[in-house]
């Protein structure tokens, strides 16, 4: 089953119905309904609940998208929003909407749910609830290459965020290479990505503290992550990166659940255990570093959107689709609030979802209290 | 338990076993490479070697001083330049670091005593940032500038972080793990971070002040930052001594503790009261400084062995010594530029962190 060592965090308790009753997770109980298509060249599982949650989702993120596009400085009716999707309305709410609203709402959505699907593989291989990519450096990483291009090259804003590509790509290969001995521990992985994450923190400390003032506060950013001013040109990459990431993610995600149940379990499944992780690992870092390039590190969507989706469904495999529709729906609701809640002061997304991670950690805090 | 380092003190087991009529003392074998003789000459090449680093330390600077100058202002203050950089800048600034580092090496040391994890270090495990993003709370919301009234923000934000990370690192079935309890500090750190980066963000006053304490620094705070928390470090620093004999019964686990007549919850306790006292008082003087406290206790084990009436000493020597050379090599390596000790400190304890991780038997995945 889990690990010895760190089945303290592992899913018991936060998680109902976590991995640990599941045999194998190809005949679970009645909860599933299988479809199979084409002489079962192609089935597919079906969990009417995950139905349920995803479509609760997907609601939460039409109302936080409505009222996105909606309020603001400048409120609009639904109507002449519709309008302005359709291509419509007048210049002032097309820009508006379209230039303004629509590739903010859209980056943050494509943000979150990037982040999310991350953060559910990260937690799986590395089997612990606070083993996600923003707790393991890499997103610290991303920030490292941006800061490196802003701040050391003088690149723009663009070269930033490839920047930040590259830097979570490099960090993600550093952990892996670093923590891989002998097989690859998930305590190790989590350990050596906490210690790289350390290391890089300094770094970025120290590239703020040489820099100007005004160079600091503008970089800032890239150290707790935002949506301000974000447009098309940031969505456009985002989004074909995911295009490519998000079916790997879904393919290889049906072997977490496999992996969740240990390395000796999973190879007698026939799970070729070192190449799943390798693969998942790559595709992971990749998720969260195109995520990380798009809005800075958003902090805490990774750590708390799959036990969300997955205390929801219930699951007993990472609902990978669940996942990522609530990192959406997480990363829009706390735009929405960092936006509105002090306004005219334009918070960073990535302090609202810091709020959230304080919220998520107190629960875990007081489950523990409870129970001892 | 001690499941990283294979150092476990398997002498102290045989001296329990052989004095169970005794109540209070744990002997330690005196034979071998940790005899008496040995332990006292290492501590005093240490004391030696601190010496000699903090002459360094006043010698070397952005001002280049002939060594027989910075020697002759040393010991009369004639009022010339020379005597003010050494007096009013240097001295200072290695007299924080000699204590700043003997709170963080001793604060390591007891941390990973008294959790019984190698991996326990107070900045790994979040109590550092806890205590600074109180002292950021502090200036921002209280107006608080200077060191003295940082210190107490300071040792509530500790305080409270270490409850809390303890907690949710012992969560589930079993006590605290090495890699749980730093994984709830990663992760207390980053929420903290993240609450820090917020407060800087709404209030560019506090973030030109805090910029430069946020990570961790000997050249800014002066000779009050020292006046200021030296008492806590020196308070800490005898609690922690007075508990070396407990820490030394905790070492063979609780059952055996209680039966040689440890006041488990009583030790604990002023244990945790020790290290937030010195973590407290270290990030209110320098601001938050990681992994000092994670390799230091690791050398004065292989150097004294596992008695902690001589690892205490040793940490706390080692560790001032790392310090004040982290400082220097910060100081030379850009110069003229700085590099603040805590970037050098987390270059050279993430590196041993990572090599102990890797040596690791940490489980079967």
């Amino acid at each position: 089953m889990t690990g010895p060592v760190l089945d303290g965090l592992v899913p018991d308790g936060v998680v109902p119905d976590g991995v640990a009753p599941a045999g194998d997770p190809r005949r679970p109980s009645g909860r599933y309904r299988v479809r199979r298509f084409g002489d079962d060249a192609v089935s597919l599982r079906i969990s009417p609940r995950a139905v349920m949650v995803s479509a609760g989702l997907g609601v939460v993120i039409v109302a936080a998208g409505i009222a996105a596009l909606t309020t603001g400085d400048y409120p609009i009716p639904v109507g002449d929003v519709v309008r302005a999707l359709l291509g419509h309305a007048d210049g002032g709410t097309d820009f508006v909407v379209n230039s303004l609203r629509l590739p903010r709402l859209v980056t943050g959505l494509l943000v979150g749910a990037g982040l999310a699907l991350s953060g559910s593989i990260f937690q799986s291989v590395s089997n612990n609830l606070l083993g996600s990519p923003d707790i393991l450096g890499f997103t610290t990483g991303s920030a490292t290459g941006a800061l490196v291009v802003l701040l050391v090259l003088r690149g723009n804003a663009a070269q930033a965020s490839l920047g930040a590509v590259v830097g979570g790509l490099l960090t993600g290969a550093l952990v892996y290479g670093l923590s891989h001995r002998r097989g690859l521990a998930g305590p190790r992985l989590i350990l050596i990505g906490i210690a790289v994450g350390a290391l890089l923190t300094s770094v970025n400390s120290y590239l703020i503290t040489r820099a100007t003032l005004a160079d600091a506060v503008a970089a800032q950013v890239w150290l707790i992550g935002s949506l301000n001013s974000r447009g098309w040109e940031h969505v456009w990459p985002l989004a074909v990166a995911l295009v490519i990431l998000v079916p790997v993610a879904l393919y290889q995600g049906r072997r977490l659940a496999y992996l969740e149940m240990g390395r000796d379990t999973a190879q007698t499944l026939g799970v070729d255990v070192e190449r799943s992780r390798v693969t998942l690992i790559a595709v992971g870092a990749a998720l969260a570093a195109t995520a990380t390039a798009a809005a800075g590190p958003v902090g805490f969507v990774a750590l708390t959107a799959p036990p969300l989706a997955r205390w929801l469904t219930a699951a007993a495999a990472p609902p990978l689709v669940s996942t990522a529709l609530a990192g959406a729906a997480l990363v829009a609701v706390s735009d929405l609030a960092a936006q509105r809640l002090f306004a005219p002061v334009q918070l960073p997304v990535g302090v609202a979802t810091g709020a959230v991670g304080g919220v998520y950690l107190a629960v875990l805090l007081l489950r523990q209290r409870r129970r001892a | 338990m001690r499941t990283v380092a294979e150092d476990g003190p398997p002498e102290l087991a045989l001296a329990a076993a052989g004095t169970a009529h005794a109540v209070a003392p744990v002997r330690i074998g005196p034979r071998g490479r940790h005899s008496g003789r040995v332990r006292l000459s290492g501590l005093m090449a240490a004391l030696l070697a601190l010496a000699g680093m903090c002459l360094l330390s006043f010698w070397v600077g952005a001002n280049h001083l002939p060594f027989t100058v910075v020697w002759r202002v040393l010991w009369h203050d004639d009022g010339s330049s020379a005597a003010l950089i050494v007096h009013d800048l240097r001295i200072p600034r290695t007299l924080l670091g000699l204590t700043v580092g003997a709170a963080l090496g001793v604060a390591g040391a007891l941390t990973q005593a008294l959790t019984r994890n190698d991996l326990a270090e107070p900045g790994l495990l979040g109590v550092n940032i806890g205590a600074s993003a109180a002292v950021v709370v502090g200036i921002s919301a209280f107006g608080v500038t200077s060191p003295a009234g940082y210190v107490w923000f300071a040792f509530v934000g500790a305080g409270v972080t270490s409850v809390a990370v303890f907690v949710i690192g012992s969560a589930g079935r079993g006590a605290a793990t090495p890699a749980s309890l730093v994984v709830a500090g990663a992760a207390a750190t980053a929420l903290l971070g993240a609450f820090v980066n917020a407060a800087l963000l709404l209030d560019t006053r506090t973030f030109d002040r805090v910029r430069f304490w946020d990570v961790g620094s000997l050249a800014a705070p002066g000779a009050d930052a020292l006046t200021a928390t030296a008492p806590f470090i020196v308070v800490g620093i005898l609690l922690a001594v007075s508990l070396a004999r407990s820490l030394n019964a905790l070492a063979l686990g609780e059952e055996a503790a209680r039966g040689l007549g440890v006041h488990l919850n009583r030790a604990r306790a002023s244990g945790a009261l020790a290290v937030i006292l010195l973590c407290g008082a270290a990030t209110a003087a320098a601001g938050p400084i990681t992994f000092v406290g994670l390799a230091v206790p690791h050398v004065a084990r292989v150097i004294a062995g596992p008695d902690h009436r001589w690892v205490l000493p040793y940490s706390a020597l080692l560790a001032a010594i790392l310090l004040i050379g982290a400082d220097l090599v910060g100081r030379v390596i850009i110069a003229p530029g700085e590099l603040r000790v805590g970037i050098v400190t987390a270059f050279v304890g993430a590196p041993v962190f990572i090599a102990l991780c890797r040596r690791a038997r940490l489980a079967r995945p």
